[in-house]
């Protein structure tokens, strides 16, 4: 499973000796594979997020990238040159590691001086106040890094690494040591300082907020592939497989008989109401072998209704539901949706104040807008990416 | 290393009298067997030098003890400490590499080298030195074999020679620079050393700006713990030595021992004591590591 990265949303895009390139790469440890022949192309200047639960492999990619580890096979380009065995040292790329790592017996300055210094680079000192400036840490210079907070380490960690003004720079879980709302000033502050500085930005992460918020184009990495790629909208709004469709925010996944392909459409037989797919955005056109497929649909796009009412949907609504739990979690209300076929649907509905909000045990019905819908392969587990625990 | 200390402290103040009474047993032991005895020998070093043969020896305030012991054994004395400090230099090259490779590249090894390690002080100490004399001895293995390379010549010889003596302090007291050494480079954290590497730092330069840096309160306490017995030592010197080779710690055990001269034993004692622990403040200040011992 490879593909090159779609160009939506990237700032800057260039020709094919451009950027970083991954030539099916693979990582083969001592018991199992990390890594299983991957294929992607990193524009100059994009930032790019690969995204995935613990153990799929995409720390080791970055590893890879960076040099710390050595590939199985395959090949690694930066521009035209060949970095596949390049030593670290050696390599234009620079780390955010995901305990920053910190050289406890320098001080701040000193840490973020580090790479020029082994390069005997000229005017260090102008360079390092600069950076300084950038990351807001000027008058903690002098501290230890033991002495700063998560947050400032956190930006000595990125300091030190743009200092050198890396072609690629790789952000390893850089936030992951942070509370939640220290993590999202971040996630705008690096977003902010890839703007500013233009450089590329290759950012592995597990939250998949995180990468959406961040990135110009995601790649979801599961189990050593790269299960697809595309701008975060592009990823969220037609997913290509159960396991995107689930760990990119949450879907409903209803079993359906995929009747064949009518113009620009597909049609599904989903338990006795016939839904339109979009022939774009339909995985499967025959259902495979077992003539069955995934319909998906995300819970803010499907409509509740009381029983008859006219929804704002065209085609057919699905009759017969039960809400069976109610959040109200204040922007929104989450209901669960107990179906005739058994099966419960999750449904947010915004509180704008002009719809009730339904009770449980009342009876409703359920429609959606065919474009949003999508229509996965049957033979993927419709749990896929589900209760992946998202452990750093 | 502030922020982590900062806890125990506070929770120190608010136990407040439970730190002082877990001190008492320390306490009394080192007034017992510390203070009251280093308090003797202050005093037999300022007796009076001839005694009575009436009274004993008296303490009279004889300062003159001192200038007559260093004018007497002052070869001995810079001997020791030129040894010492030669074994002391030896034994960190050889335990650096030695508690390095432990450290980092042993794996699951590194439990049973440890163990390798320390395995020696399972024999008694003098049974290893006389062990190194059979080894070192005239017409043995070594000496054939050196004598072979032409590295010595048909008449030399490895006993009785400050080869051997400084030999034997290196063999003896290398555990005691490996164990300090192995505990501090085995904490250094290897994403420390991947992030020099990261930083266009060589291998080398990585070591010698991370991971030596790092591992000095290891070099300090290693030394130390080196220097300070091996500077005393009195064994090597007396088995694997001649009287050339004589050590302020034969001098000092020869004159309580068989010369019964109290007063100039104790002196060096003192001037012993005194001159490394000048020499040990100055060594910990000029490191630096004060803040990381």
């Amino acid at each position: 499973m490879s593909q090159v990265a779609e160009n939506t949303g990237v700032r800057r895009t260039g020709s094919a000796g451009d950027g970083l390139r991954l030539v099916s790469l693979t990582k083969e440890f001592a018991n199992f594979t990390a890594v299983k022949s991957i294929d992607l192309h990193v524009p100059t200047g994009s930032f790019f997020a690969l995204l995935g639960p613990s153990g799929c492999g995409k720390t080791t990619t970055l590893r890879m990238v960076a040099g710390l580890e050595t590939p199985t096979s395959g090949q690694i380009l930066l521009g035209d040159k060949d970095i596949t065995f390049e030593k670290p040292y050696r390599r234009p790329v620079n780390t955010v590691f995901q305990n920053y790592a910190l050289f406890p017996h320098l001080d701040i300055y000193e840490n973020v001086a580090f790479g020029l210094r082994r390069r005997k680079a000229g005017n260090v000192d102008s360079e390092v106040k600069e950076m300084l400036e950038l990351v807001e840490l000027t008058s903690q210079a002098r501290k230890k890094p033991a002495q700063l907070s998560g947050g400032q380490q956190q930006r000595v960690a990125l300091a030190r690494a743009l200092i050198n003004q890396p072609e690629v720079l790789l952000l390893d879980e850089p936030l992951g040591a942070l509370d939640l709302k220290l993590r999202r000033a971040m996630q705008i502050e690096i977003k902010r300082i890839q703007t500013e500085v233009g450089l590329t930005f290759v950012h592995v992460t597990h939250d998949q907020e995180e990468a959406m918020t961040m990135a110009d184009t995601i790649a979801v990495m599961n189990q050593g592939v790269i299960e697809q790629m595309g701008a975060p909208a592009d990823l969220y709004e037609n997913p290509k497989t159960t396991f995107v469709a689930n760990f990119l925010g949450q879907s409903n996944l209803i079993e359906g008989t995929v009747k064949g392909r009518d113009g620009d459409f597909v049609k599904v037989d989903m338990h006795g109401t016939l839904a339109s797919i979009p022939l774009s955005r339909s995985h499967t056109t025959d259902g495979g072998s077992d003539g069955l497929g995934w319909v998906g649909i995300r819970p803010e796009k499907v409509l509740i209704a009381d029983v008859g009412e006219d929804i704002d949907a065209p085609g057919n609504s699905i009759p017969g539901g039960i809400v069976t739990d109610v959040s109200f979690v204040g922007v929104s209300t989450q209901y669960l949706v107990r179906m005739p076929w058994g099966q419960e649907m999750q449904v947010f509905e915004q509180n704008t104040g002009r719809r009730r909000i339904f009770n449980t045990g009342e009876s409703v019905d359920l429609s959606w807008r065919p474009e949003y819908a999508f229509l996965l392969d049957h033979s993927q587990d419709a749990d896929a990416g589900v209760d992946v625990v998202a452990a750093p | 290393m502030k922020l982590t200390t900062a806890t125990p402290v506070a929770k120190a103040e608010r136990t407040g009298w439970t730190g002082y009474i877990l001190m008492v047993p320390g306490v009394i032991w080192l007034l017992l067997f510390f203070v009251i005895p280093f308090y003797s020998l202050v005093a037999t070093s300022l007796y009076d030098p001839n005694g009575s043969t009436y009274a004993g020896y008296q303490m009279t305030w004889a300062f003159g003890n001192y200038p007559d012991a260093l004018a007497k054994y002052w070869q001995p004395l810079v001997r020791s400490l030129v040894y010492g400090g030669v074994a002391t230099f030896i034994c960190l090259l050889l335990g650096y590499v030695l508690a390095y490779s432990i450290a980092f590249k042993a794996g699951r090894w590194k439990n049973l080298m440890l163990v390798l390690v320390i395995a020696p002080f399972f024999t008694s100490f003098l049974v290893r030195t006389l062990s190194w004399k059979l080894l070192l001895r005239d017409d043995g293995f070594f000496v054939n074999f050196l004598q072979f390379l032409h590295i010595l010549g048909p008449d030399g010889r490895l006993l009785a020679t400050p080869v051997a003596v400084v030999a034997g302090l290196v063999y003896n007291f290398l555990p005691f620079m490996v164990l300090p050494l192995f505990a501090s480079i085995d904490k250094i954290d290897h994403r420390l050393i991947e992030a020099a590497s990261d930083l266009y730092a060589s291998p080398i330069r990585g070591f010698f700006k991370v991971t030596w840096p790092l591992s000095l309160p290891g070099v300090v306490s290693g030394t130390l713990l080196t220097f300070i017995p091996a500077a005393g030592d009195y064994i090597n010197a007396q088995l694997l030595g001649s009287p050339q080779q004589r050590m302020v710690g034969n001098v000092i055990q020869n004159l309580f021992t068989d010369a019964n001269d109290y007063p100039a034993a104790a002196a060096l004692s003192m001037m012993l004591m005194l001159l490394i622990l000048v020499m040990v403040l100055f060594y910990v200040r000029r490191s630096g590591t004060e803040d990381l011992l």
